[in-house]
């Protein structure tokens, strides 16, 4: 037996391709990027062309692309760099209930050192409430910090909206893009965004790098010092290799991003279509309309969590509650008690499938047939 | 070509790369999910924290891997300060550690601690006397690098350590990512609460690292989100990166088990080779890491001579890579007590296991040529 991975939004396999492009770096650019000679010039060319591919992908400058360990590294950047750098101008910052841990518990210690933190509420649709975001925000708030897309249900957030309400405002905005970038076409500049995280290991790339984009009139403090990396924003020697990887994956994402959205969506359906045929009771978290094509949140009256995914695993079938970095714990979804409330079943009963590289037809038609069986022995109604 | 720069960066080996491969292709699952890619994944970071563990005789559970030393320094030094500034705002360090702890040391000045930068001797060495002189009851962090990465030179750690065992509120952290692989240092008894290594130093990758955090030893995250790593280092980890990190380090504690007396010696050549080449003045102290040998070569730009040695295929460097954007002067070496003269000059030759004696006599004949040429046309 096969197993089969559906859990491509907790991380990716590397594509065949990135690893290739990554070979002959460690083995023939190993020179330190601040070394002044061939070597290490060399190397500093490799960065240089990886900033610019990445900063060409979301339409920024190549100055504006800071290189970080991944994406947590990127997140905390934004949040606590920006508001210890700005709290002259106010300390009052703004986020959602449904974010990533990495936005959340950063949002949650600039809160014990005096900053206060509003956390906005989510639509059933599992959509941000935007309206909500008129009237906390203040003249106090310096930085505003969303998700474009969420990592549970798939959801796309109204970015270029609220980049659209924080124009004339003061406070910065943030966007986790982990889940977005690769997925959706980014524009910073439409979108309105002063700050954006993405993670090379969500898109086929090597786990330990990441970006964060900060626009050049964005003030930032540095989370770690030392040398004069990354214009000291993140010192530490460059993890060449990697950020050549990362470069790797991106292209193959710009190459064949539409055929690969089509592919993922052709899959989604198809999964639903046999859950449907083997009269599975269902129902899907979030508005399925406006979810990117890789992910779908899937509750399951009369089940729970932990059950359905032991037996999942035990047939072979890898899928997650949610985000995987609540470090093996499966606790009841914080996205989706914001959706619905915490006493809400589908927070202790629902299951995030979601679908790339490791994927065909085939095991995704036998992946929905082992879950239709195991859901149906399993739901008490 | 002959690369001489190591202490900048090392070339991968081949056997570290392709367990880095095998990693990334075959477990490429997140440690923290719970489905088997999930469990696979995390059963090798697991068996790759005991093998480091079991090579630096340690606990598993008191390591962390990180994205490399800058992280490791940072997390240790802005670790213990947020963790326990209740019980004191002092931190002890030197005037000769690397950037990544001295401008740590620096935040934490401008956040109200008070910061004693340790003098070093002409040998570019701490002296145990200042160490003792400068506790006091505030002090909560004593931080000293191993090896520097400019001169070689080597701290007395042992004696640090045995110093700041006699004070249970004080931690130690000792930067180790020049020193390991090539100068001995047991972490058990030694007084020593946090050491940090980095693999691309000891021919592992570019973003690994370790940091060692000693059982009980409680330090504040520098990031925070999915609480991985014991809660030290939120982030997904960097399974391939981690196990490629340990095959590093047991092959570069091989090497240093069987090459090291080869590598003195190699060293030690290069030293007397350089001795006698007019106009060269070697700053490197006579006790010293077997792998560094700082020089100066006075009325010469240290960027003139390494590109001139570039064109004949062989690479130096002035002194640490992490600062080489900054004006000529060496910190370092200014700390030693050397003038403007020596510490506006300097370059730093660094080797691995693998230089050859004939590498070392090319190098210094292709230097003493390199002068040669430089001294006709400066006239």
């Amino acid at each position: 037996m096969n197993p089969i991975y559906l859990d491509h939004a907790a991380t990716t396999p590397i594509h065949p391709e990135v690893i290739q492009a990554m070979v002959p770096v460690f083995e023939e650019v190993y020179g330190n990027p601040s070394s002044v000679h061939h070597f290490g010039r060399k190397a500093r060319q490799i960065i240089d062309e990886a900033r610019r591919v990445i900063a060409l992908s979301i339409n920024a400058n190549d100055k504006e692309i800071t290189f970080t360990s991944g994406g947590t590294e990127a997140d905390n950047i934004a949040l606590i760099g920006t508001a210890l750098a700005n709290k002259s101008k106010g300390n009052h910052i703004i986020t959602t209930k449904m974010e990533h841990h990495a936005t959340l518990h950063a949002a949650e210690y600039l809160e014990k050192h005096g900053f206060s933190v509003s956390y906005l509420d989510v639509m059933e649709n599992g959509q941000v409430d935007i309206s909500q975001l008129v009237t906390v925000l203040t003249d106090e708030t310096i930085l505003v910090s969303i998700m474009t897309v969420n990592n549970e249900t798939g959801v796309i957030q109204p970015i270029r909206e609220i980049g659209e309400i924080l124009k004339d405002h003061q406070a910065y905005f943030h966007t986790d893009a982990v889940q977005a970038y690769g997925m959706l076409e980014l524009d910073v500049e439409a979108l309105g965004v002063d700050l954006l995280t993405a993670s090379s290991h969500k898109i086929n790339g090597p786990k330990g790098v990441g970006f964060l984009f900060i626009k050049n009139s964005v003030k930032v403090e540095s989370l770690q010092y030392g040398g004069q990396q990354e214009r000291k924003r993140r010192p530490g020697t460059e993890n060449v290799a990697g950020i050549r990887g990362f470069q790797a994956a991106v292209e193959l994402v710009a190459n064949d991003r539409e055929q690969r959205l089509t592919l993922y969506q052709e899959y989604k359906t198809f999964f639903l279509q046999i859950l449907e045929k083997e009269d599975v009771e269902f129902s899907i978290n979030g508005d399925i309309k406006n979810t990117v094509a890789s992910i779908i949140n899937i509750s399951f009256p009369g089940t729970n969590v932990e059950a359905l995914l032991t037996n999942f695993d035990l047939s072979g079938i890898a899928a997650s509650s949610g985000s995987a970095c609540t470090a093996g714990s499966v606790e009841p979804s914080h996205v989706l008690s914001a959706m619905y409330g915490s006493s809400n079943q589908t927070t202790v009963n629902s299951i995030r499938f979601s679908f790339g590289l490791a994927n065909t037809k085939e095991n995704i038609e036998e992946a929905a047939k082992k879950v239709a069986t195991i859901v149906k022995r399993l739901a008490i109604n | 070509m002959i690369y001489l720069d190591n202490s900048a960066t090392t070339k991968p080996l081949p056997e570290v790369l392709e367990s880095f491969r095998q990693v990334s292709e075959k477990y490429y699952g997140n440690p923290s999910s719970i489905h088997r890619f999930g469990a696979d994944a995390e059963r090798l970071l697991l068996k790759a924290k005991q093998q480091a563990a079991q090579l630096m005789d340690v606990k598993a559970e008191e390591l962390v891997f990180t994205s490399g030393g800058t992280e490791g320094n940072n997390l240790a030094v802005k670790g213990i300060a947020f963790a326990h500034q209740n019980r004191g705002r002092h931190i002890i360090t030197s005037q000769i550690e690397h950037p990544s702890v001295i401008e740590a040391c620096k935040s934490l000045e401008k956040l109200g601690f008070q910061v004693t930068y340790l003098p070093v001797n002409s040998d570019g060495v701490v002296e145990i006397n200042d160490v003792k002189e400068a506790i006091n009851d505030q002090t909560i962090l004593i931080s000293i690098m191993h090896v520097n990465n400019e001169i070689g030179s080597v701290q007395p750690i042992l004696e640090i350590g045995a110093i700041a065992k006699l004070y249970p509120k004080l931690f130690f952290h000792v930067d180790d990512v020049q020193g390991f692989g090539k100068v001995k240092l047991p972490l058990i008894n030694s007084g020593i609460d946090l050491c940090t290594i980095s693999g691309h130093k000891i021919h592992g990758l570019k973003g690994t690292g370790l940091l060692y955090i000693k059982r009980n030893t409680t330090i504040f995250p520098l990031f925070h989100g999915g609480a991985q790593e014991g809660d030290f280092r939120s982030g997904t980890e960097n399974v391939a990166g981690a196990v490629s990190l340990v095959k590093a380090m047991r092959l570069i504690i091989e090497k240093q088990r069987t090459q090291l007396d080869d590598m003195k010696t190699t060293t030690q050549l290069l030293r007397n080779c350089l001795e006698q080449i007019e106009g060269v003045v070697v700053n490197t102290p006579r006790q010293h890491s077997p792998n560094i040998i700082n020089i100066s070569v006075p009325g010469y730009k240290p960027e003139v001579v390494i590109h001139a040695l570039s064109e004949k295929d062989i690479y130096i460097s002035t002194k640490s890579a992490c600062s080489s954007k900054k004006p000529d002067e060496s910190a370092v070496l200014s700390a030693c007590g050397f003038n403007k003269k020596i510490s506006e000059s300097a370059l730093r030759i660094s080797l691995d296991y693998d230089n050859t004696e004939d590498e070392v006599f090319t190098f210094c004949h292709s230097l003493s040529e390199v002068l040669q040429q430089l001294s006709e046309v400066m006239g």
